[in-house]
């Protein structure tokens, strides 16, 4: 019997465990996964002193909330995120970046993300969970990882197996920033597309659209005419390719992407602009800006030099 | 061998090996792809063996573009006669309930499904790539009077165990997926088995394929 752990009393849109996700497995079809928004999945683990490659629950939109049960437990939440912590009759406003110490019978609810897609909670101790391949992260399409890659559901248990005694009250003064501007290296098949196709892939606005996950970011606006062919050999992807299929509406491939796939490919996002683009909600604004690669290799050190200062801070 | 090296974004090589999808092209993809394997590059996170391509992803934190390229421009490659493939037989059972494009194809190939049963079920394929889904076998080559193309609306579902149909190739849907190929039968094998961490495929690049037909009462029975 396990003493500590969290009932999920509302389980949120899409809940499931993640962390720094699953290497070498695509050329059995097998996707990266993982956090999607790595520097807020880095931060919340820093912020309960666990290591930084820890199990965390990402949550998309609507989080879910959470009744404790067990000795006092430091938990942390990273976004733009809006929840509150009920204790006895008292509802505690919640701060992202900053530590909680939750008591028996607390509960988390995390209501809503804030302009925003996802959000982290990192919960300071041991999480007994299946691993598969190194990685606990779900992958709901495949049926891999934690909790039989399914996602978190009503009246589930998260069972806490270590706890981490000490008390702690870290925080952070970080305020997450939005960008329309998505920086790209065009793609293999950049010359696939007209002038004009060309023209409206960097000049126009496009949306992102409902119909984007964990897998993909699908893009609403002006087409993108092709003049070669709209298929190609099916070959590998890459997180942040951007492939445009027959309807001329570019698809951003995100972190659960299928493996292999036969659109042109257009454009890849730079690293540096990922987790921001994960964050994109449906309906925003994009617009797509050429970078050289060099440029884009420094902008990504930059990037991680940040996020490693922001860590140090904690 | 390679012909031409891109970059595929910051954090990917794409190694072109040419413009033609036949067993010789795939064959020096697969060579590449073992041996890179086989050396275990610190940096490297993933590499994609497609028909006439290899992607090679990187962790932009430990190296670039120009680096890797070097190494891999480099690098020995492993003889073509070291490959170990398998040879394996798949069960397929043709019932209507499984069928569920052979009707289209009749009328697209202007073939009897017993014709197109018949070419399906003599052939030899050879496996070029698994992947779009996990452990997903990328089948070839058809006799060019047995090709089609995708359907013009993909299935939202396609059954697990789905043997597919597409151009010149055949595919096995290891689980329920999105998808678009002619579906010609099912299998009660499991082609992915995520349990079996160390091998988890049934089928890997490099592998020789048949297919065999049984009965709906004997795929039943597989699964008892």
């Amino acid at each position: 019997m396990n003493k500590n752990y969290f009932e999920i009393i509302r389980a949120g849109i899409n809940t499931t465990f993640q962390d720094q996700g699953r290497k070498n497995l695509y050329h059995i079809g097998i996707p990266f996964s993982g956090a999607m928004d790595n520097r807020n999945y880095l931060l919340a683990n820093k912020l309960v002193r666990n290591k930084l490659d820890h199990p965390v629950i990402e949550f998309a939109y609507q989080g879910p909330s959470l009744k404790y049960c067990g000795d006092n437990i430091n938990i942390a939440i990273t976004g733009d995120i809006n929840f509150m912590i009920k204790r006895n009759n008292n509802n505690i406003d919640g701060k992202c970046y900053q530590t909680f110490n939750i008591q028996n019978g607390d509960e988390i609810d995390i209501i809503s993300t804030n302009k925003s897609v996802y959000g982290y909670l990192a919960i300071g101790g041991e999480i007994d969970l299946k691993y598969q391949w190194s990685s606990c992260s779900i992958n709901t399409k495949a049926n891999i990882g934690a909790n039989n890659g399914k996602k978190l559901e009503i009246n589930q248990k998260i069972n806490i197996s270590k706890i981490d005694k000490d008390l702690n009250n870290n925080k952070l003064d970080y305020i997450n920033t939005k960008i329309e501007n998505i920086r790209i290296i065009k793609g293999t098949n950049f010359n696939f597309f007209s002038e004009e196709g060309k023209k409206i892939f960097f000049e126009k606005e496009f949306f992102v659209s409902k119909l984007s996950d964990r897998m993909g970011m699908r893009l609403e606006g002006p087409k993108i005419e092709n003049i070669v062919d709209t298929n190609i050999k099916s070959e590998g992807l890459i997180k942040g390719v951007i492939q445009v299929p027959a309807d001329g509406n570019p698809i951003i491939m995100l972190s659960d992407h299928g493996t292999i796939g036969g659109y042109p490919k257009i454009g890849v996002v730079i690293s540096a602009d990922y987790d921001k683009l994960v964050q994109l909600t449906p309906g925003s604004k994009i617009k797509f800006k050429e970078v050289e690669l060099s440029d884009a290799e420094t902008l990504f050190k930059l990037y991680e030099l940040e996020t490693q200062n922001l860590i140090s801070r904690i | 061998m390679i012909k031409n090296i891109l970059n595929l974004g910051d954090a990917a090589l794409y190694c072109d090996f040419g413009k033609d999808v036949n067993k010789e092209t795939n064959i020096q993809v697969i060579r590449y792809f073992k041996s890179i394997q086989n050396q275990n590059i610190e940096g490297i996170n993933n590499l994609t063996p497609s028909y006439n391509k290899l992607i090679i992803s990187f962790d932009l934190k430990k190296m670039n573009f120009t680096e890797l390229k070097n190494i891999i421009e480099n690098l020995t490659i492993t003889n073509i006669n070291e490959l170990k493939n398998k040879r394996i037989e798949i069960p397929v059972c043709t019932h209507e309930n499984f069928s569920l494009d052979i009707k289209r194809l009749e009328q697209i190939l202007n073939k009897r499904r017993e014709d197109i049963y018949e070419n399906f079920f003599n052939k030899e394929f050879f496996c070029y790539m698994t992947g779009f889904i996990a452990g997903m076998p990328f089948l070839g080559d058809l006799d060019e009077t047995m090709r089609a193309k995708r359907l013009e609306t993909p299935r939202v579902k396609v059954p697990k165990g789905s043997v597919g149909l597409t151009e010149q190739f055949a595919n096995i849907y290891t689980f329920e997926s999105p998808g678009g190929w002619n579906i010609i039968g099912n299998t009660p094998i499991n082609i992915f088995d995520s349990s079996k961490e160390k091998d988890p495929n049934l089928i890997y690049p490099g592998d020789t394929i048949t297919f065999k037909e049984i009965t709906k009462d004997q795929y039943h029975k597989h699964n008892e």
